[in-house]
């Protein structure tokens, strides 16, 4: 009795937080569901309703537009290009990082991620500062015949800008791992400095750079911003997908928009996974 | 073949940590670089492997210096004390490295392989990544690998630091069946003394960079050369004692050691160098304090009056024992001891 009583008065105020203590976990699950739900699943749904909406044939009239074709040709053809050139100089940076001691060390790992915080038209405009026509070295590179700003290159060095930080920091951490007495153990065993690169400290990186190489590929085909400044948009020469995408929804032709945004839309869902495959494998090989 | 190191110099920054060594290793002997952490030991390991360029001195190898060769041009066996094994080759890909990187034949590879596999009781394995054996078995993996090119000279860094204690029993006698079979001439580095003096025919003690005596296992635990090594070989009492006369005292205990002439001396006497007895009717000159079972001996703290800690070890069974358990009074004897004139 007196037990009941003691422990009754004292209740009343946990009982709510006891009743908060099982809603609060289901209302919190229920809230991000919904999230999820509404902005990306939904819109999701409403690109493919929508991309799909004229039926089929439609919507592989609409990808197969010269314009768009070129322009999807274009998106993937400058994507491998920054992907293979970031793959490479970005391992190296990686590499630079984590083995080499200098001074100005932290400052080179800040502007490595620098692109990730400046907006991408931003980027593109300071490409066009430094590259334009207007520019001492862009007339001076314009004068030998080569271009850049609106023209392929730009689009080139646009992607490679805003992309630098992801093969160097999915390369980084597997670098910190690898142990520099692999490499002593390769040297006493007798290989070359080459033999040493590809056989011991090459395989165990493989999987991470070409882990960050597919999602700089990824960025790549979706990047609209940088883009948009430097190429000068020129149709089936130096309009990409998006920015073509962009031009589509301005002159009133939402179905073909939605139709080529699909294809792109579809890269995205099979480079996500592969990147995180390619991530676990890059991990999985530790110890 | 054998190796010569003279005079080699090594810094870090503002510190010594290899200070004038010089030692020779005969073709076909087993010698062990052993002291405390910190001491250069690895060191020199490095530099005659050419992992670590020298400040000064020389290295010589077969009476071919080797100083200015790259370390893949020495032909040394390296083993690393955290193995450092290929993690994403098989175990026989790690053991045929050495052998494919210089073109030898595929067949007989697969040969040594094969051979090496069975002499360090891995058969079977070789299909395994280094994450899938046990640590014993990567060690072996790692010996195996670097024996494989056959080397002119074998070097083994802490080569059993990372295993546990069992384990690094069996592999201290293994390694030391190995030797006796291939003769490799082989320098191992480590910090524990009975892994030197259990595996190698000589030894070399290291300290702050300095060699302080190059013997003979037995040599070393009878004719320590310096306070260092009768310090840091075996469990010792270390006692500050005078001379006076020519009879050496520490305190109320009498100490066997010739007249040195010192006025003050450090007496180092091991523990199994003592005899305790139990002193009847008020005698003796120290009280026992803790009486320590460690297996087959008995450790015997007590305190000699005057308040100086001293310790000795009996075997189980020793009727010395006899009546000694805390409180009790003793009668000591020293039957062996060794000093140093004190700084």
């Amino acid at each position: 009795m007196t037990e009941a009583a003691s422990t009754s008065a004292p209740a009343e105020l946990p009982r709510a937080a006891r009743w908060l203590d099982r809603a609060g976990p289901l209302a919190l699950r229920g809230a991000f569901a919904a999230y999820l739900l509404l902005w990306i699943a939904l819109p999701l749904a409403a690109l493919v309703a929508k991309g799909l909406g004229q039926g089929p044939a439609a919507a592989w009239e609409a990808i197969s537009d010269k314009t768009a074709l070129d322009a999807l040709r274009l998106s993937i053809t400058t994507g491998l290009v920054a992907a293979i050139v970031n793959g490479v100089v970005g391992t190296a940076i990686a590499w630079m990082l984590v083995r080499w001691e200098f001074p100005g060390r932290t400052a080179v790992a800040w502007l490595v991620d620098l692109p990730l915080a400046i907006p991408t038209l931003v980027a593109g405009i300071l490409l066009v500062a430094l590259y334009g026509p207007q520019t001492w070295l862009g007339g001076t590179l314009e004068g030998f015949g080569i271009e850049i700003v609106f023209a392929q290159p730009g689009i080139i060095m646009a992607l490679l800008f805003v992309t630098l930080p992801f093969v160097v920091r999915t390369v980084e951490p597997i670098l910190v791992e690898l142990d520099p007495a692999e490499e002593e153990a390769s040297n006493t065993l007798g290989a070359t400095r080459f033999q040493t690169f590809t056989r011991v400290l090459l395989p165990p990186i493989l999987p991470a750079m070409a882990a960050g190489a597919v999602q700089t590929f990824a960025r790549c085909v979706a990047e609209f911003g940088s883009v948009a400044v430097v190429s000068g948009n020129i149709p089936r020469h130096t309009l990409t997908a998006p920015v073509w995408i962009q031009g589509e929804v301005e002159a009133g032709n939402p179905d073909g928009a939605a139709a080529v945004s699909l294809v792109l839309l579809a890269l995205a869902l099979v480079l996500h996974p592969l990147s995180g495959v390619l991530i676990r494998t890059a991990g999985g090989r530790r110890g | 073949m054998g190796i010569q190191v003279n005079h080699l110099v090594k810094s870090f920054g503002a510190t010594r940590v290899v200070n004038d060594v010089t030692f020779t290793v005969n073709p076909g002997e087993l010698v062990a670089l052993l002291g405390p952490s910190g001491g250069g030991k690895s060191t020199i390991l490095r530099i005659i492997a050419g992992l670590e360029s020298s400040d000064q001195g020389e290295v010589w190898l077969d009476n071919e210096r080797v100083d200015h060769l790259h370390t893949r041009d020495r032909r040394i066996g390296f083993v690393f004390q955290h193995y450092a094994l290929f993690r994403h080759m098989t175990v026989a890909d790690n053991i045929a490295f050495g052998l494919d990187v210089r073109g030898v034949p595929k067949e007989k590879q697969r040969k040594r392989v094969g051979d090496l596999l069975d002499l360090m009781g891995l058969s079977g394995l070789d299909g395994r990544l280094p994450a899938q054996l046990s640590g014993g078995q990567r060690q072996r993996v790692a010996l195996a690998r670097a024996l494989a090119p056959e080397p002119r000279l074998l070097l083994l860094d802490e080569p059993f630091g990372a295993v546990d204690a069992k384990v690094r029993e069996e592999l201290r006698r293994w390694l030391r069946n190995l030797h006796d079979e291939f003769h490799t001439t082989s320098i191992f580095v480590t910090h524990d003394q009975e892994e030197a003096f259990a595996v190698s025919d000589r030894v070399l003690i290291l300290n702050k960079g300095r060699v302080e005596q190059d013997a003979a296992p037995l040599d070393v635990l009878d004719h320590p050369a310096t306070e260092f090594v009768a310090r840091f070989v075996g469990e010792v009492n270390v006692l500050d004692a005078v001379d006076k006369d020519g009879a050496v005292f520490a305190g109320p205990l009498s100490v066997p050691v010739t007249a040195t002439g010192a006025g003050k001396l450090h007496v180092v006497v091991r523990a199994y160098d003592l005899k305790f007895w139990h002193a009847e009717d008020g005698q003796g000159i120290a009280t026992a304090r803790r009486v320590v079972p460690l297996g087959d001996r008995v450790r015997v703290d007590a305190e000699i009056d005057g308040g100086v800690p001293i310790f000795a070890q009996f075997p189980r069974r020793s009727s010395l024992l006899r009546g000694v358990e805390p409180g009790a009074r003793l009668g000591i004897e020293v039957t062996h001891a060794r000093a140093w004139p004190a700084p």
